[in-house]
């Protein structure tokens, strides 16, 4: 018997939920066998992630706040993916926007809510979308490879975030620690339910209905999708490819500004290192998972929110490091991109004269 | 003169693990396939290595089950890559985020010990040489294994019959394919092997460089290594300077700090990352204005000999 | 000779692609000296069985024969060891590689440490004996098309194949080229070896072959001794009964010249310089044909035209208005449309539908826009009336384009292009690949817009299309025009294969 290739024109309608579900599945079965060669009872450790994320009214809280920042970079990714621009700098993007949201209590201060809550975001934004631009502009002048531009200007932002907490905007009174000041009370973003949820969660669902109605109904998103697609026929159409790069960067670095900013305004009050934990990387794995489309975008941060808020009680529970939950987000990448050759090609298996 | 024969060396030894993750990029693309798992693939391969020198004392066992662990891993890149054609951008991804949380998941127990390592070993006669000799000469044996893997690399792409078969699948698998050349086997091959050098390169950092393991202590060289591919035009000569310009700047920035300067430190570990950025558009720059680079035609496209469009 | 079993013995061939049979149980074998031809039109499934017995695609069904000793190929290898090549169309070769290196690709000789001065020796040696001379250290792609099948030739001969299969050989070559590409398959022949050559020409099948097959729609029509047959019967065996409509040039006087381009210069995709300082005017009613040899920079002229392509120096102007470096868009609002040949790579988006293909190049009218957004309403509706009156068979508007065939793909692309008033029409081989059906409605479409006063320019590699149907002919050899005939009637092969060779019209002199 040999097995034979095909591809195929279009997948059956299940397999866009069905193989997403199946690789979690595997993924969380491979994610066992490691934990078991660590000498760990898989079945506990996901005992109490389940517990801990989706168990209680507050776990389930905590999962909401971490899908925030998730979701708006999911957003954030999608976007430029879909124009098949590799922006791997989210995190750098959520970064400036929250020293830029920073910077507006910092210089900017105003006894308003209102006035002082749009400063920000308009900071945000603008910084992150700057930054994202930067890679834009050099991508389409000169086709800089985006991919590293995009990843080295991560480095570059975190290190900036260093150099200040460290450095000029340190709070005098930290006693030595690497923060700002907290912020003033007009500066923090409102919290619901009496849990840290806060209005950054309307930011992340406002998006995704503003790049689903932008994508599928607007020329703009017309255009992006011919450029992702098929970049030489959009050339034909007389699309300008160069100017969109550099503005969906911008955009795409924008939204992940206002996740930064949602950070120290909603849920920190100040700028520290480390306030991110890498939510602009996994925000590639949640655009991917949920082929990337804005709604889906917010499912499947919800499902990230409840492994990063499971590790968090991995670490105390069980003192596994926050990394094991790196590895499961590897490993549910590996096998959703598995899942994707099934989409795209068809197996025959094929008995051969004599083989019987 | 003094200062400036430390730094040389300093930027030898700083470059030499980016080398060789440079070196097995090269290999790996220059058969059509993009791996950007290297940072993750170099952190496994510095935990191996530094967890393997520890128990058997012997950095020589550490290095080399380093490569092989190195290659296994990205056979998960060749499975879902040669294999089953995926995006290899997210795979490489993928692959990073998993090399990076297993390496600090299994060397929990290992932080904080250190190893004897390797020494210097200074070439009897060529260490004399001035300038040269302290420079080039007077280091360990893995820089000097670096210096020869370069030229055999760069002979071996040129001047022989695996070689041009490899260039060949990497520029057109269609043609390569049609020729009788197994395209899944050399970029599998191809694959394991630039693998199992970005680990050599990892675990240089932790066995040769800094006798211990700390977690992400690659810091971002897997990426440097990914864009000096570019500067080195798929070329390991060249990609042998880039190594050392920016081993160069990671010694410079260490020493200033060590001068006791008023610069901040995080501003000073900015500069590679800069540097990266400003190289590659500089590159790209000349791109444009029409000089031949030696990226191969179908890097990153996959390959399956039935399709048809 | 010819007594023993056949060189190789294909029986019962099939191979499926997505569901359809491109090959269904097709025999076919060759022997030792002759040449046996592969006739059939395009899509008839010539190479696609071709390939199969290359060992590129392994059939789901049939079996193979070699001298009588059945054989199984897995991969190309086998079939190169068993003696077996093939020069594809696209020859299969590295560009940025050079002649020797492409001469030993994948060959296990000659040793680990390549040892160029043998290879060399051995190539010299063996241009000299077929005539195939070529420079062995130059890169491929510095290489004319001509040349690099000569490459791809001698490489067969390289690799000591017996069963040489030529895919469509001709379709590059001016007719002179292709003459001298006979007398070489002709020592083949005499050396023993089995010749297939594969060709949907019948003139180029009665000169050359000794037997000829037929395929017509993945199925074997016949074998018969080219000898016995003359070409209408071989037509009537390839294309069924139907017989290609000769094309009613309709009246329509050529206008006043609307679209001039003036001394133009362009670059390639590597930056090399493809056109020199061409001129040329396109006027009302009028098709003015292009002829050439593939890769002459036809499709830089094209690209230049519809401002695709930046000019290094030149101008052009539409109506007496400069274009010169103006955007598509300033193109495509004056109504000048452009057919491209690469359908999936540029003209049209695979993964999308119809009506967003369609929107692709009509999305920025008012007609199909709501302030930012668009009117996927009249977008759809529009879709639908020039699928209607094009006869593109789709099972609905909303499936991606990929899923139709190459016939229905160019209609969909004609009727975009078609629709609406057009001015100027840049058509690049409209019809290639398409079946007799399609090729004539393809052609009467050209001439409709023809006759409502469009001016068209006409790109073809295929001469008795061009002379068809072009006003005035033009040829295009190395980017420069090599003459242009106010009247195609007068040309004759002889002068146009000179010409498509580089040689001006200018030169043949008035005797001539």
């Amino acid at each position: 018997m040999r097995i034979r290739i095909e591809k195929r024109f279009d997948s059956p309608r299940w397999m866009d939920w069905g193989l997403p579900l199946i690789a979690l599945l595997l993924a969380f079965g491979a994610g066992a066998l490691l934990l078991a060669a660590l000498g760990v009872s898989p079945l506990k450790a996901y005992a109490e992630m389940i517990r801990g994320a989706l168990g209680d009214g507050y776990g389930l809280s905590e999962t909401v706040v971490k899908a925030i920042p998730l979701a708006l970079c999911g957003q954030a990714v999608a976007l430029a993916f879909t124009m098949l621009v590799w922006n791997i700098g989210a995190e750098g993007q959520l970064v400036v926007g929250a020293l830029a949201a920073t910077a507006a209590v910092r210089f900017l201060p105003s006894e308003n809510f209102l006035v002082m809550v749009t400063l920000m975001t308009a900071a945000s934004a603008l910084a992150g979308g700057l930054w994202g631009a930067l890679a834009g502009w050099l991508k389409a002048k000169w086709s800089v490879n985006e991919i590293i531009t995009t990843l080295m200007m991560n480095y570059i932002a975190i290190l900036g975030l260093e150099y200040l907490v460290y450095g000029p905007w340190r709070d005098p009174t930290s006693l030595g620690f690497p923060l700002t000041p907290i912020f003033h009370e007009v500066a923090r973003l409102p919290q619901f339910f009496g849990t840290r949820i806060h209005a950054g969660l309307f930011l992340a669902l406002l998006t995704a209905l503003l790049l689903r109605v932008v994508l599928r109904w607007s020329r703009w998103g017309y255009e992006i999708r011919v450029i992702g697609q098929n970049a030489r026929a959009a050339a034909y159409a007389g699309m300008a490819t160069s100017r969109h790069i550099v503005l969906v960067l911008f955009i795409s670095g924008a939204v992940a500004g206002l996740a930064g900013m949602g950070e120290v305004a909603g849920l920190q009050g100040r700028l520290q290192p480390g306030f991110s934990v890498g939510y602009g990387f996994t925000a590639i794995i949640v655009a991917w998972l949920a082929r990337l489309n804005p709604f889906a975008i917010l499912a499947v941060s919800f499902l990230m929110g409840a492994l990063l808020v499971g590790g968090d009680t991995l670490q105390v529970v069980m003192r596994l490091p926050l990394s094991s939950v790196q590895v499961l987000q590897g490993l549910i990448l590996f096998f959703v991109l598995g899942g994707e050759f099934f989409r795209n090609y068809r197996l025959h298996f094929l008995k051969r004269e004599g083989d019987a | 003169m003094d200062l400036l024969v430390p730094i040389l060396a300093a930027a030898v030894r700083s470059g030499t693990p980016i080398l060789y993750a440079t070196l097995g990029e090269i290999i790996t693309e220059k058969s059509g396939v993009m791996n950007l798992g290297i940072e993750g693939v170099m952190l496994v391969g510095a935990l191996t290595g530094f967890g393997v020198t520890y128990h058997s004392a012997s950095p020589w066992l550490g290095l080399a089950v380093a490569f092989g662990v190195g290659a296994a891993l990205c056979a998960i890149h060749a499975f879902l890559c040669v294999t089953l054609g995926v995006n290899q951008v997210v795979c490489g991804l993928a692959l990073t985020m998993f090399g990076t949380g297993a390496s600090s998941l299994v060397g929990r127990s290992l932080v904080g010990e250190t190893i004897e390592g390797m020494r210097a070993f200074p070439l009897p006669g060529l260490s004399e040489i001035p300038l040269l000799g302290p420079v080039l000469f007077n280091q360990d044996a893995m820089v000097y294994l670096s210096f020869g893997l370069v030229f055999l690399l760069w002979f071996f792409l040129l001047h022989t019959r695996p070689g041009l078969k490899l260039r060949a699948v990497g520029e057109s698998p269609i043609a390569a394919a049609a020729a009788g050349i197994s395209v899944p086997t050399v970029r599998w091959m191809a694959t394991l092997f630039g693998g199992g050098l970005a680990a050599l390169g990892g675990a240089y950092l932790s066995v040769v460089n800094s006798h211990m393991w700390v977690e992400q202590m690659t810091s971002g060289r897997g990426w440097i290594a990914v864009a000096l591919v570019i500067f080195g035009i798929w070329h390991p000569l060249r990609s042998a300077l880039g190594a050392y310009l920016f081993g160069g700047v990671g010694a410079l920035q260490l020493r200033v700090q060590a001068a006791g300067t008023s610069i901040p430190a995080p501003l000073l570990l900015m500069l590679p990352y800069v540097l990266t950025v400003v190289v590659l558009t500089g590159i790209s720059i000349r791109k444009g204005k029409g000089i031949l680079l030696g990226a191969p035609a179908a890097l990153g496209l996959p390959f399956h000999r039935e399709d048809r469009d | 000779m010819t007594t023993a079993s056949p060189l190789v013995d294909l029986r019962g061939i099939t191979k499926t692609f997505l569901g359809v049979a491109a090959n269904d149980s097709v025999d076919f074998d060759v022997r030792a000296g002759e040449v046996h031809a592969l006739l059939g039109e395009n899509g008839a499934g010539k190479s696609t069985l071709m390939n199969v017995l290359c060992g590129l695609y392994r059939p789901d069904e049939g079996r193979i024969f070699l001298s009588g000793e059945e054989v199984h190929f897995r991969t190309p290898r086998d079939a190169i060891a068993a003696g077996i090549d093939m020069v594809h169309q696209h020859f299969m070769l590295i560009p940025v590689q050079t002649v020797w290196e492409n001469m030993i690709l994948g060959q296990e000789d000659f040793g680990f440490i390549l040892s160029k001065s043998a290879i060399c020796r051995r190539i010299d040696e063996l241009a000299g004996q077929y005539g195939l001379h070529v420079d062995p250290e130059a890169p491929v792609w510095q290489l004319s098309i001509g040349e690099q099948q000569r490459v791809a030739i001698l490489r067969m001969l390289f690799r000591e194949a017996r069963v040489l299969v030529l895919d469509e050989p001709t379709a590059v070559l001016t007719p002179q080229e292709a003459r001298q590409l006979f007398s070489t398959l002709r020592r083949m022949r005499e050396e023993g070896h089995g010749v297939i050559f594969i060709s949907h020409k019948l003139d180029e099948v009665a000169e050359i072959s000794d037997r000829v097959t037929i395929l017509r729609k993945g199925r074997k029509v016949g074998t018969v001794k080219t000898s016995g047959v003359g070409p209408e019967e071989l037509a009537e065996m390839m294309i069924g009964s139907r017989v290609v409509p000769a094309v009613n040039k309709r009246a329509g006087g050529a206008g006043e010249a609307v679209f001039q381009a003036r001394n133009i210069s362009v670059l390639n995709d590597k930056d090399l310089q493809a056109l020199h300082g061409l001129s040329l005017e396109l006027r009302r009613g009028e098709i003015l044909g292009l002829a050439g040899v593939d890769g002459n920079g036809q499709t830089e002229l094209c690209e230049a035209l519809v401002g695709l392509r930046p000019l290094v120096e030149g101008s052009l102007a539409f109506d007496g208005r400069e274009m010169t470096g103006a955007p598509v868009r300033d193109f495509l609002s004056r109504d000048v449309r452009y057919i491209p040949a690469d359908r999936r790579g540029t003209g049209l988006v695979p993964t999308m539908n119809l009506r967003e293909n369609y929107a692709l190049r009509h999305y920025w009218r008012d007609a199909f826009r709501k302030g930012p957004f668009m009117n996927w309403e009249a977008i759809a509706g529009q879709t639908g009336r020039i699928v209607e009156r094009f006869d593109v068979v789709t099972p609905s508007l909303g499936v991606p384009v990929r899923m139709l065939s190459g016939g229905n793909l160019q209609k969909l692309m004609l009727a975009r292009e078609l629709d609406g008033d057009p001015r100027v029409v840049i058509a690049m081989q409209p019809t290639w690949g398409l079946d007799v059906g399609a090729t004539a409605f393809v052609r009467e479409r050209l001439l409709d817009v023809r006759e409502k006063g469009a001016a068209i320019l006409l790109v073809s590699e295929d001469l008795e299309e061009l002379l068809a149907l072009s006003d005035r002919l033009a040829v295009i050899h190395k980017g420069r025009i090599m003459g242009l005939l106010d009247d195609p009637r007068l040309a004759t092969e002889e002068m146009l294969g000179l010409m498509m060779a580089g040689k001006p019209l200018a030169s043949f002199g008035e005797g001539a």
